[in-house]
Order: C-alpha cells, then structure tokens, then sequence
C-alpha cells in the first residue's frame, strides 16, 4: 500500500465569473521515508500542490489519501516548513516549538518529556543555543533551522517544505541543505520539498518530480535520482549520475517546458 | 603564525625600521573612573534640555496671564490670586474635613476607580467583540455600520438613557464611560485582527489550535499593537467622559467639584481642579502607552 496518494487532483480557483485551471490531473504516489523534490517554474502551482497536501487548500476534485485515508484539513501529521519561516515572533525560539510540541503531545508526554522533546529537535538542527532568543534576534538561516524543528517536533507523517532555503544565501542555503541531508538519513522521515533549485533537487531527492508551465500544470515527468547516500556535495560535482541527472531536469525546464513569461 | 608569514615575505627585502615604530600590542589606557562632575554632565543635560522648555512657556503662560488678569474689571483669577484662594488645594491633595470638604487627590481617586471600571469592561468587551468582528466577514458586515453610527454618538447623550435604565447616578456614569471607550477599542481590534499575516493562521492551521488557543495565542499576541492603539483612545476619551458625566450626576468625583465650585464661584477652584485633570489625563495616557510598549516588545520586531 502507498504511504502517500495524490489521486486525481485537479484544482480550479473561481474569481467572479472567470475560472483558472491551476493543476489538472496530478497523480503521485509516495513510499514511506522517500524524499521527494516538486520543481517547476514560478507559477507553475507548485506551492498549491504542497499547500493541497498539507489541506490548507481545498482540492477541487480528486483526493490525498495518507496511508489509506483521505486527508482534506490541515494538521501536524502533514507538518509545513514554511518559505518565509513564519515562526510567532512574540514566542522565543524555545516558545515557538514548544507551541506545536504542547498541542501535539500535551495528552500524551510528561511536561518533561515534552522539554526534553523540544530541546533534542532544537539539538538536531543545533539551535538549542539560542532557545531564549526571540525570531527577531536570530538570522535568517537560524529562523529557518527553527522553523524545521518546529516541523520536525510534530513527528509528522510527511514533512513538507515550502522553498525552505529560497530566502537564504547560498552558503547558508548549503549548510542548511546539509543538516535536512542528516536529518533525513537519521530520521527516515517522509519529506516532500518544493523548489526552484535543480541542483538542491537533485542533491536532496530520492525523485524529482517536473511540472510542466501553469496554467493547468501537469506533472511532466518523474526522475529517479540514482545516487547513494550519504551524498556529499563535493563529490558529486564530477560524478556522472549526478551530471547526468542533473542535466534532464535543466532540459526539462528550459528546453521543452521553457517558461515563455519570463523577461 | 602571522609574524612566521610575516619573515618569510620579507626576508629578500631589506627592512627599515620606522624611528619610534614598535612592534606589539599598544596598552589601551586603563578607564579611569571618570570625576563625579564628569559623569554627570550629561545627565544634567539631557534634563535640562526637556524640562527648561515647558518651563519656560509655563512661565511665560503665567506671566501673561497675570498681566491680563490683574486690571479690576478682569473677570478671571490672575495666578497669584489662586495661589492666595486655592493654596490648601495645591499643597494638599489628601486632605479629608468631611464628607463634603476633601482634597482633590480623594476626588480624582474616586472618579479614577470609575473610569477604571468603566475603561475595563470596555477594554474586555471592546477586544472580544473587535475579535469576532475582525474575523467574520458576516460579523463585520452586519455590525460595523452600526459601530460607525453609534460611535459618533457624543458620550453625554448617553446619559439620560442610562440614568433612565439604571436609576442611580454611579452605574450611570460607569457605562458612559464604557460606551465612550468602547468604540476605538472594537474598530481597531478588528483592523489588527484583519492584519494577521496569513503565515500565523496557517501556523494556527496546522498544529490544529481550537478557537480558545487561537484567540489568546495568535490573535491577542499578533494584534496587540492596534489593541494598544485602541485602548490608548480610548483611555483618553474615558478622562474626558469622566469629568462631564460626573458634573451631571454629582457625587464626589473631580467633574463634580467643578460644577460645584461654579454654583459657588470659586473660580480659583476650577483652575486648579483643571490642572489636576489635565496631569492625570497626561499620566493615564503614558501609563497605557508603557503597558503596550512593554506588552509588544515582541510583536513589533520581526
């Protein structure tokens, strides 16, 4: 049985009298512990894709089956890294995560297994130093590692992630990049990310997923990246399956699905 | 290991030594303490560039007033003649010589613990219902028209009504106040309601918060800056009400001695009741303007 299932989902949003077709039949089927990137141009529904999954849109018809059951409200088995971070900036990095782990587990942990949760997921994106320290004291880079813990605090079935590093610097973005590596190797956890980085998609994935120019997007082709973990990133810039993996999804985006609008 | 790079770079060349150049770290000057008189130089400053300017035009005020009060047809207290009628006023806030023959510090107290009641209850309900407002669009439609012509409604107007609904003057001026500081309160709850980014209620979304958890951990934190404007409206609107309601009901607050004082003319009276008003009014805006910069220290800075 698939862990995941995009069934069918077509999604259309009605403005007055004028109907725009975002995505039209997209099927996917996700295995536990896969890591899937979504890349497409912007506007491509890419990031409707991901917020269907997460139920924080409506599908129009079709439907998101997790583990066998449909899924159509949001909720921490579906956790969101958002693009823009969005942690409470009134909360401190501790309150932030501490926000998700009380609502997901308050029933079910001690108050200290729920401190000793929230700081091992502070630990593993090594923000645990900066626990008393409000959103606004904290860079970019480190708002985003928050922002991952908070997602990860969840134990979520499916981890999403919504551009998570396209806010970022490259040398952040990289070392970033790194610790969603280690922490998917020691996890195993399901992730699905949106981007607009071949290389990040194909360092990252298990697959990548292609769609094709709004409106009305398809998914035009699935590639299976065929590299061993651990990946490092040095390595792999002369390795020819990475190249070569590389390579489709760039002919993909600007060969046969050139993206016509831009300047 | 920079010196060892250092050799290297210049072993082919010949080093002149620069006369007095030496090598090595220079001590910085221990910080010496600086002299009293020093230190508080700039204290003494800063003081007295903010508080000689009002100073002065007080000054100033007084003197021309005095000068314009002081001929014998003049129908108003020259400042010395208030200080010679009014002195124990002054001087004497929380004197008590009956139930009738208080301080002003007793009024002022009492009329504070009517706005007090009344500036709550309207702060609660103001929030509440600027709440349901901001996030129903139904809400908004059916009630913000009626806020918008209710709001316009002069606070006085509402006091025969009460009078007639509550049949005893305290109540009645409670809820004027309450009407008066409602309004801000509501309208801007509602814009800060409207205002929260989309990212904090996917937030809210996601971790599944009921309405409960939403209300005091989303929508409170994140629209406390527009509450804090309305409330600070508000506050100010509820010190004018105030005093108006209360020369109409009697009693003991400020409003009434006022009133009295005129049906006595005890003008020096009026003038110095005035200045108490206009000190706490002053005070009481300040103190809400502190709670809400320390309440969204936070919010703000993103």
């Amino acid at each position: 049985m698939s862990y995941l299932k995009i069934d069918h989902v077509d999604k259309r949003f009605q403005r007055g009298a004028a109907t725009t077709e975002v995505l039209k039949d997209i099927n996917l089927v996700i295995d536990k512990g896969e890591y899937v990137s979504v890349i497409g141009h912007s506007g491509c529904g890419k990031s409707t894709l991901l917020n269907i999954i997460a139920g924080l849109t409506p599908v129009t018809t079709g439907g998101i089956l997790l583990e066998g059951k449909e899924v159509n409200a949001p909720g921490p088995d579906r956790a969101v890294v958002f693009q823009n971070h969005s942690l409470l900036p009134w909360l401190t990095v501790y309150d932030n995560v501490a926000l998700a782990v009380n609502k997901v587990f308050g029933a079910t942990k001690s108050r200290a297994e729920r401190h000793g949760w929230i700081m091992h997921n502070l630990e593993l994106v090594q923000m645990a130093h900066a626990k008393d320290k409000r959103p606004g004291e904290i860079s970019g880079g480190m708002k985003q590692r928050v922002g991952i813990a908070r997602g990860l605090a969840m134990e979520p079935k499916i981890l999403l992630l919504d551009e998570p590093f396209g806010a970022l610097d490259a040398l952040t973005r990289a070392h970033l990049q790194d610790s969603i590596m280690q922490i998917h190797a020691t996890l195993g956890n399901t992730m699905i990310m949106i981007t607009h980085d071949v290389d990040e998609a194909v360092l990252l994935s298990d697959r990548i997923v292609m769609m094709t120019n709004g409106p009305s997007a398809r998914i035009g082709e699935v590639l299976d990246v065929r590299l061993e973990r651990p990946r490092k990133r040095l390595e792999l810039v002369s390795d020819r399956t990475y190249i070569a993996a590389r390579e489709a999804v760039l002919k993909f985006l600007y060969e046969r699905h050139r993206f016509v609008e831009a300047a | 290991m920079g010196q060892a790079v250092l050799k290297e770079a210049t072993a082919g060349a010949t080093v002149v030594a620069l006369p007095g150049a030496k090598p090595g770290v220079v001590p910085l000057p221990a910080p010496a303490r600086k002299p009293l008189s020093q230190r508080l130089l700039p204290w003494f400053r800063a003081v007295l560039v903010n508080v000689l300017p009002p100073l002065v035009t007080v000054a100033l005020i007084a003197l021309f007033w005095q000068i314009a009060a002081s001929g014998p047809q003049s129908s108003l207290p020259p400042p010395t003649k208030i200080w010679e009628e009014a002195k124990d006023l002054i001087i004497e806030p929380f004197y008590w010589a009956g139930s009738q023959d208080i301080g002003l510090g007793w009024r002022i107290l009492v009329s504070l613990q009517r706005v007090a009641i009344g500036f709550s209850l309207a702060a609660v309900v103001g929030v509440l219902l600027g709440a349901v407002v901001g996030q129903s669009v139904w809400a908004m439609r059916g009630l913000d028209p009626v806020f918008q012509v209710l709001r316009t409604v002069p606070p006085l107007a509402w006091l025969p009504l009460s009078l007639a609904a509550f049949r005893d003057s305290q109540p009645s001026a409670i809820f004027v106040i309450f009407i008066t500081a409602i309004w801000p309160v509501i309208i801007n709850t509602a814009v800060g309601i409207r205002n929260i980014p989309q990212d904090y209620r996917n937030v809210a979304q996601v971790l599944r918060l009921n309405q409960v958890e939403f209300f005091f951990k989303i929508m409170v934190p994140s629209a406390a800056p527009y509450i804090f404007t309305g409330l600070r409206i508000g506050v100010g609107l509820s010190w004018l009400a105030i005093v108006a309601a209360e020369m109409l009901t009697g009693g003991v607050g400020i409003g009434f001695f006022i009133w009295d004082a005129w049906n006595s003319s005890r003008l020096s009276d009026i003038i110095v009741a005035l200045v108490y008003i206009g000190v706490v009014g002053f005070l009481l805006d300040r103190l809400v303007a502190f709670v809400g910069t320390i309440v969204t220290r936070g919010t703000l800075s993103n």
